[in-house]
Formats: C-alpha cells, structure tokens, sequence
C-alpha cells in the first residue's frame, strides 16, 4: 500500500492513521471499543501468519488455533507455576512453539493442497485433545495467570493492554512487510507461481515452507501468551478447531494478497460477531453466516484488494478530473 | 522528505498528549428516582449448550414483565439487557466488559456454563461488579476469599453427587462404573465421583468418557460390559445421556443407570423414550413439585413459576435451569430493592454486592437460600431430590 | 479385551463407520467435480435428521413417505446453495469458494436453531427397537439399516457413475473439466448435479442415522468434520475408497476406547484417530503431491 502512495502525504496518511489508532482507546473517543480492538489485534497477529502462508506459498493450514493454544499454555503454565518472569515465559512459549512447527513442519509439508489442510486439521483436533486432557484446569481452564508488567508498570486495565497489543501486533506487521519485500519474498512468491519452477531456479522450496510455518507459528503463539497474560484465564475452547477455522475467513475476507489484509479481515469478523450483530439475540449468526457469503461472493480477493481498487480509481479520477481545467 | 516525517511526528506526540488531559474528568453516572435499573446477563443462546441458555433467557424475560407490571422496583422499572455468549469463552469476557463499561449495569447474571463463568471472574473482580452466576462448578465461589463479587445459584456438582451416592449406598451396591463427558462439565463431576467413592463404600470398576456430539457410546459401554459394576453413572448433559441410556438398552446390560442433574428436562425422556424409563438422577425439587407435601417450603414458589412458565413457551417446556436464572435475577432484585435514591453507580455496584450476601432464608427454585460472606452459594442441604423416570414420568424417589 | 467385547467393538465401530462414510460420500463427490471443499456438507446431514423428525411427529406424514422427502429437500438446498452462492462467485478462487461454503453452513445452522428451536429431537426407529444378537454382540435394528443403506448407496453411486451418461459425464469432469468441456459436457451443470447429489446423499445418512443418534442444530460442524477426515483417508477419489476410510476411521476410534494402555483412556480416542489419519496421509505423501501436481 505504501509503495503506492509514494509522494509527500504518505508520512501524513501513516500518521493520521497512527493517530486515529492511538486514540480509539480514550474515553471520549471510541473506549468503547477497547477490548474489541484488542481481540483483533491478537487475531491480526495470528490471521498474518496465515496469510503469509496462503498468501504466498498457496498453502492451507487449518491448524493455527493449535499454535495459538500453545503459546498461551506454555506461557501460562510457566509464569504461574513454575514462577518465571511473564516476558520470559512468553520468549520461551514463542520458541519452543516455533520449535514443534519446525519438526512437524517437514513431514507435513511433503503434503500439499487439501491433504496438507486436513493434516494441520488433525494436528489442532490433537493440540486441543491434550490440552483438554493435560493442561491444567482441564476443560474448565486455568485461572490466575500472573500480568504483564515492565518495572512497577502493570498491564492491569484494557486501556494499557490495548497498547500492549498494538504494539506487538504492528512490529509483527511490519516484520512481515519486510520479509514479503526482500529475497524471501520474491522467493516465495516464486513458489506460489510454480514450485517446479522456483525448484529450478535454485529456491529450497520445502525449506522456505518450513521457515513460513515456522513464523507464523511463532506469530500464534505471542498472540496466544499475550491472551493469556491479559484475560489471566485460559481454556482450551479459546483453541478448537472452529477457531482455527474462523482465522482462515479471517484471512480470506481481509485479503490474501497483503499482510495488510489480515486487520481488514479480523476487524471485520470481531465487530460483526461483538457488535454490530449483537441486537440480533438468535438471529445472529444467520446473518453472520449471510454476510461471510456476500462478501466472498462479491469480493473473493478480500475487503483489502478491494477497497485498495476502488481507492486507486478514485485517485485516478481525481487527478484527473485536477488536470482537466 | 525528512520535514514531513518529522511534523507527522510532533502532530501524533501533540494530539497523543492533549488527549490525556480529559482522562481525569469522567463523570460518574447517578442513578436519580426513578431511572432504569439496569441488569445485564449473559447466556448461552446459541452453540452447544444453548438448551440450558434458552430457558434462561426466557425466564429473565418472564420476569422482567411481571415486574415492571407490578410497578417495578421502588418505582424504578428494571431492564435485563441479555447478551448471547455462542458458548465462547473470547464473546463472553467481551460481552461481560460491554455490560459492565457500556450498558453500565448494576449488576451481572450468568453465565450458563462453569467454563465461560471462570474464564470471566477476573474481569468481573477487578471492575468491581456483582455477579450470579448460574452455573454448577464450586469453583465459581471458592476461596470465597478471593470471590468477593461472585455468587452462584445452582447446586454443586459435590451435592448431586452425594445423593447419589448415598442412594447407591443403600441400594448395597459396591462396584460403580463411570462414564462421563470430557466438557468441563463432565471433567469437574467425575473428579469427584472418582475422589468421593471411597467415602461410601464403592469401588470404581471402570472409567469411561466420550465427547459431546459423539455418535455412539457403545464401545465405551461395551468395556463396561466387561467388568463387574453393578451399576453405571453416567455424567453429562441431557442429549448424550440419552444416547448412552438408548446404547445400554441396545447391549442389554441389565445394569441400572444414574445420571447427574443435567437431564432435568423433558428432553431427556422424548430423546431416550423406553431407555429412559429406570434411570434414576438427583435434580431439583421443580420436577416433582406435583408430590411436594404442601407444607413444603418450596412449594407454592415452584408451583407458580412452572405455571407462569409453561403458561407463556407451553406445556412441558419448563427446566431447573430456567430456575437457575430466576434464583439469580430475585436475588439481584431483592438487593435492588434495598438501595438508596440517588447514588452513584459503583455505589449501586457496591450496595447490590452487600445486599445479595446479606439475603437470608430465600425461596428459590433451585434451594432456599441464606448468604453469608464465608459462603456465596448458601443453599440449605437437602434441596436435591433422587427421581426415577417410570413410564415416561418423573417419580420422587422418598 | 474378550472376545465378545472385541466384536462388540467391531460392530459399533462399523455402525459409526458407516456414518462417517455417508457424510465423507458427499465431500468427494462435491470435491472431484469442482476441487471445493464443502463444509455445508455436515448440515445436509443435520437438515435430513431434523426434516425427518418434523415432517414424521408435527406433519404426521408417514415414516417412508416423510424419509424420501426429507432426502428430497436436503437435495433441493443443496442446489439452491450451489446456485445462489458457488456459481455467482464467478471470480472467486477455490479457497474463497471454500470460505462461502463456510458461510452457508453457519447461515444453514443459524436458521435451524431459530426455526427448530435448540432442543435435540429423535425421530423414530424404522423398525423396532429390539436389539439382535450377533457372535456374542449385540446390534441394533437401526444401526443394520444405517449400514446397509450405506452398501446400498455407494453400489447405486458406482453403477450410477459408471453405467449412465450423466454419471460418466460427472466422471470425465472430475478428470479434467477442461476436457469435459471439449466434448460437450457443460461443467456448471456437472457442478449443480454434484451438489445436488451431496446434499441428497448427506439428507439420507441424516434420516438414516438420526434415530440412533439423536439432532440437533449444531449438530452438523462435528459430523462434517469426521466425513472430512473419512474422505481424506479415502483420498477424495472413488465413493468405494470414501466408504473403506469411513469404515477404518469408525473401526479405530472404536477400537482405540478399548486401548487401556497407562493414561490412555477413551479420552484419547479422537486423538488416536487423528494420529492414524496423519501416519496414513504422510505414508502415502510422494503419491498424493504428485496427484494435487497433477490436477
């Protein structure tokens, strides 16, 4: 998006957007919405794993629930019960979740297309069994997870969580925009134009499928620990399979082709489900189930690509309609 | 370049700032003479466990109407503002926020199941809001140190699980097997039954589960089958009961079946039919109000709510879980009903909380209920009655 | 394990089977024709059990009469659902194609729950309720009536697919559409037969299995999750591989609640099935990438 608005109102586009992001959580403009916004920054952190994962190697995973169960979990078991520090504990959730993809990254991705998505189904029904069954709490889930904090400074209300999240969730997007515009990118780009021929031209292709599964696992599982260390109680049912299922519309309506997608489209399904159907009691999730349709029906390359269109034929209209008199 | 990064800059740090100043000067809502009382309540109208949420909802809505007929609460008129939680956790927490920061509620009711309740204790301690919660598990209100602001209306697993076992005693039965639910549920019921069998007498012979929405108990019973229990209980809800009471009968195991308070619906027996018949279970006294003695505490409360319900959503529609909300909805009006004009909402908050622990000797549906702060559930013992289902009809067992 | 109890849990798991296979009949149909995967195909099961106990207890239409109807609109959403919401999505790729199906599935859901109500609902056995005994096990009426109709309804699918043209022409799309067009075969159509087809094949199982089972709205997410799982071990190919890997996974998850090895109870059963999907899926990995390469 930023390579085309090249010019000099782009630092004041990114800003303004900044700034309308700093100030949704103040009281007098849209508190309201604080703990919504949160949600969808934790689901951005996850939804752009994914997208990096469709979007530029075209491969399905309906397994990211599992990682974003991990994340939490380990985080939670390590700073509530075995006392470590919540940072640390959520630095270990990330590696040893980044760890697991790595080793069932290779046997998996020697799948591809939809036995690779029913494959990353039955490893998150299996995540979400053992968390069911080992995990503290069992079902019912683990309370008393232990805040984050910096100093004396302790994330203890929404307000403060809120820039918690975005903060991480915008160093996770920016992360990915730099990785899609360097070699990698290209390269994985490559792969999702042909595999035989990014093979040819020396590009390891299982090995920069891995590397993606790694990330966006990594990605799930900060989202996860961050979950964790703010609701202070976990269960397994935040981490089912449905959830995993829900991230891939994420993904698809904001849009596959941009990381930028990925708020679009966890933005959408977040205030649709906790807002804008709620005055619907049973009514809600027809219409939900009505809306996810539409959309895909009349935009099936994401709200993203599509406002970013019509955006675009605005600007031209308007640098026209400049240069007519 | 460089000047236009730098003024975006200087514009986000100088808006960031002033947008500080008005944080202190929030004005706290009054509640004047005759403004809505406002309570919110969160239930599960749709997913899995939507059979339970339903009877709620419509209970609160009973409610609310006969009150405000009535003339409402010291004249204020009262609201329930009911959120749907789909069964999820994440929709929960968001929507207990949404009542507690937008909707400004006094109070909160629900939510329908032990997992979302604990997952929204923490929200709810730290905004300082009361909560009634109707759900089963005890951990909603224990330490009750630590659950200042929680209370609940239904019995425990603990006490369901005592009847039965005390039936079982008496019945001379020694060896048990247990099939139960991996839901939370099912999970949190058969830690007891496992860690309470000793203390009666029984020994458990097997331990079985399943999941909800399974299609098939069979091999699970099968396995049963094949160890000496004398009897099997079984712990879930009314929908896989069934198909566990349909599956026994198909294996002829001749072995009789208990079950937990979830089967307290009529949906139990239209589901399980002739299965259904000798299975026996622990629920509330709403089920036989009909062979109550009529010097029984509870009976003209029961009475008039299955008239009142079954009078608005039909014959046979009426649950101990719709009686779980209207526990928890009079208990809030009862504290409604003592506060003062003209106070702040956290006071009302404050207030509401004080006056639900101070309720002494309510009728309930559920149990007659005496609060204290070392006790938030406060129900008298004995409000379980054992129930055997013959010919399709609910029969106290005495 | 005896003898008896292991029969016993090859007959359930069978039964289970059988169920999970009808399901998975309806992914493979809709996924060779059209490459989507249809996550609508769980509530074409729970709109066929629901239907059939309406139409049969508040209709009063009689058992044989209500069952072929219940079948009949099952097939009659499934078109509609390939008509209003697949084929407008003309630009769509096949995982935006994917995500509509997801949408109708919950919008399908929703408006049961609303209309029907939440309560489960059982409809009646077929025949009796008089279980039969068999080597030392027991089976029930209905679960001889779901495994039957499930032989009776993958050998019609083989005949049908085989033997007539709009079966063979089913067929040549599920090879190559492209090609399929050249000869004149329109793959639209094809499309709206293969849904049609699921649906219908999805409102069966649901009528079949509904008696032994019990349905409600939410029902259908679970169900269409274990006929995916059956139709992938099947590979998505012929309606015979679907009802061998319905039967395996059946098979399995029944036998694995009969494993009483340490901690591992029947609590695992699901997880075990799982494990046996992925060993399959990455034993046969070299020839499944070359097949999706392919297609």
């Amino acid at each position: 998006m930023l390579a085309r608005l090249k010019g000099k109102w782009t630092y004041f586009v990114i800003a303004a957007l900044l700034l309308f992001l700093i100030l949704i959580p103040f009281r007098w403009f849209l508190g309201q919405y604080t703990v919504i916004m949160i949600f969808i920054g934790l689901f951005t952190m996850v939804t752009v794993g994914l997208c990096l994962l469709l979007g530029y190697t075209g491969q399905v995973s309906l397994g990211q629930a599992a990682f974003y169960g991990t994340g939490a979990y380990i985080s939670a078991v390590l700073s509530k019960i075995c006392g470590v520090n919540p940072w640390l504990s959520m630095l270990i959730a990330a590696a040893a979740t980044g760890a697991f993809a790595y080793v069932i990254g290779y046997p998996i991705f020697r799948l591809r297309g939809n036995y690779l998505a029913v494959a990353t189904l039955g490893l998150g029904v299996i995540v979400y069994i053992l968390l069911r069954q080992l995990g503290p709490g069992g079902p019912d889930g683990m309370a008393g997870i232990p805040y984050l904090s910096i100093g004396g400074f302790v994330f203890d209300t929404s307000f403060k969580r809120y820039f918690l999240v975005w903060f991480f969730c915008l160093a996770v997007l920016l992360i990915s925009q730099n990785i899609v515009r360097s070699r990698t990118g290209r390269a994985l780009r490559a792969i999702h134009g042909s595999e035989a021929a990014a093979e040819s031209i020396g590009i390891n292709v299982d090995q920069f499928k891995v590397k993606i599964f790694v990330l966006s696992a990594v990605y799930a599982s900060l989202a996860g620990s961050l979950l964790a260390h703010q609701m202070s109680h976990i269960s397994p049912g935040s981490f089912g399979p449905l959830v995993s299922v829900i991230i891939i519309v994420m993904a698809v309506i904001g849009g596959l082709a941009s990381i930028w997608g990925a708020i679009f489209g966890a933005a959408t399904v977040c205030i649709l489900k906790y807002e804008l159907l709620l005055g619907f009691g049973e009514w809600d999730i027809v219409i939900y189930g009505l809306i996810l349709m539409l959309v895909t029906i009349f935009m099936p390359e994401g709200l993203f690509v599509r406002l970013r269109e019509l955006f675009g034929q605005w600007r031209l209209r308007y640098a026209q309609r400049g240069a007519e008199p | 370049m460089q000047k236009y990064l730098k003024w975006s800059v200087m514009l986000v740090l100088v808006v960031a700032l002033i947008s500080l100043v008005p944080m202190g000067c929030a004005q706290e809502t009054v509640i004047e003479e005759g403004d809505t009382y406002k309570v919110g309540a969160v239930f599960d109208l749709t997913g899995p466990t939507s059979n339970l949420g339903v009877p709620e909802k419509n209970t609160v809505d009973m409610m609310v109407d006969q009150i405000n007929d009535a003339g409402g609460i010291n004249g204020h008129p009262l609201e329930v503002i009911v959120w749907d939680t789909e069964g999820d956790n994440d929709k929960c927490a968001l929507m207990a926020t949404r009542l507690i920061e937008q909707d400004e509620v006094i109070a909160i009711i629900g939510p329908t199941r032990s997992g979302t309740s604990l997952h929204i204790l923490d929200t709810v301690t730290t905004a300082d809001i009361p909560l009634v919660s109707c759900a089963a598990s005890i951990k909603i209100v224990t330490p009750v140190g630590e659950r200042y602001w929680i209370f609940k209306t239904p019995q425990t697993d603990k006490e369901a699980i005592t009847e039965i076992y005390t039936y079982l005693q008496s019945a001379n039965v020694s060896n048990i097997a247990l099939i139960t639910d991996t839901s939370g549920f099912g999970v949190a019921g058969r830690d007891i039954l496992i860690a309470d069998a000793a203390d009666y007498g029984l020994t458990v012979v097997d331990d079985q589960t399943f999941d909800n929405d399974d299609t098939s108990m069979q091999s699970q019973l099968a396995h049963i089958g094949g160890t000496d229990a004398e009897a099997v209980v079984c712990w879930s809800t009314d929908k896989e009961s069934a198909i566990v009471a349909l599956d026994m009968q198909t294996l002829h195991m001749g072995i009789p079946l208990y079950c937990s308070h979830g089967i307290a619906n009529m949906a139990f027996i239209t589901a399980a039919g002739d299965a259904a018949n000798g299975v026996i279970f622990p629920a509330g006294k709403l089920l036989i109000v009909d062979d109550l003695p009529a010097d029984d505490p509870q009976k003209d409360v029961l009475m008039q709510y299955r008239q009142d319900y079954e009078a608005l959503y039909g014959e046979g529609t009426m649950s101990t879980f719709g009686g779980h909300a209207y526990d928890a909805l009079s208990m809030v009006v009862i504290a409604l009903a003592g506060l003062d004009e003209g106070i702040t909402l956290s006071d009302a908050r404050t207030a509401v909380r004080d006056g639900i622990e101070q309720i002494t000797y309510f009728v309930g549906i559920s149990g007659i209920f005496t609060m204290s702060p070392t006790d938030h559930l406060g129900m008298e013992p004995g409000s379980l009655a054992m129930i055997e289902i013959v010919d399709g009809e609910w029969t106290w067992l005495k | 394990m005896s003898a008896d109890q292991f029969v016993q849990y090859l007959v359930s798991g069978l039964t289970m089977g059988s169920i999970y296979a009808l399901i998975g009949l309806g992914f493979t149909i809709i996924y060779a024709v059209t490459r989507i995967i249809n996550f609508a195909q769980g509530e074409f099961v729970m709109l066929g059990g629901m239907l059939s106990f309406y139409l049969i207890s508040a209709a009063g239409i009689p058992l044989a009469p209500a069952l072929i109807l219940s079948v009949l609109i099952a097939a009659a959403i499934g078109a509609i659902m390939y008509i209003f919401a697949i084929r407008t999505a003309r630009r769509a790729s096949v995982v935006s194609l994917i995500i509509i199906t997801i949408g109708a599935a919950i919008f399908i859901r929703g408006i049961a729950g609303v209309g029907w109500g939440v309560e489960h609902v059982r409809p009646p056995y077929f025949t009796g309720s008089e279980s039969i005994s068999l080597l030392g096990a027991y089976i029930h009426p209905q679960a001889l009536w779901i495994i039957g109709t499930t032989l009776v309804v993958v050998v019609l699918l083989h005949l049908f697919l085989s033997y007539t043209m709009v079966g063979k022409a089913l067929k040549a799309c599920a090879i190559s559409p492209v090609a399929a067009g050249m000869v004149g075969i329109n793959p639209r159509a094809m499309a709206l037969i293969a849904f049609a087809l699921a649906a219908a094949i999805g409102g069966i199982g649901g009528v079949v299995m509904a008696p032994s089972i019990s349905m409600d709205f939410n029902d259908g997410f679970k169900l269409g999750l274990m006929g995916f799982v059956a139709a992938s071990i099947g590979g998505f190919k012929s309606p015979i591989a679907t009802v061998i890997g319905g039967l395996t996974l059946g098979i399995v998850v029944s036998l694995a609640v009969g494993v009483d090895w340490g901690p591992f109870t029947s609590a695992y059963k699901d997880a075990i099935a799982m494990m046996v999907l992925l060993l399959i899926l990455i034993i046969r990995s070299g020839r499944l990438s070359a097949e999706e390469r392919e297609s």
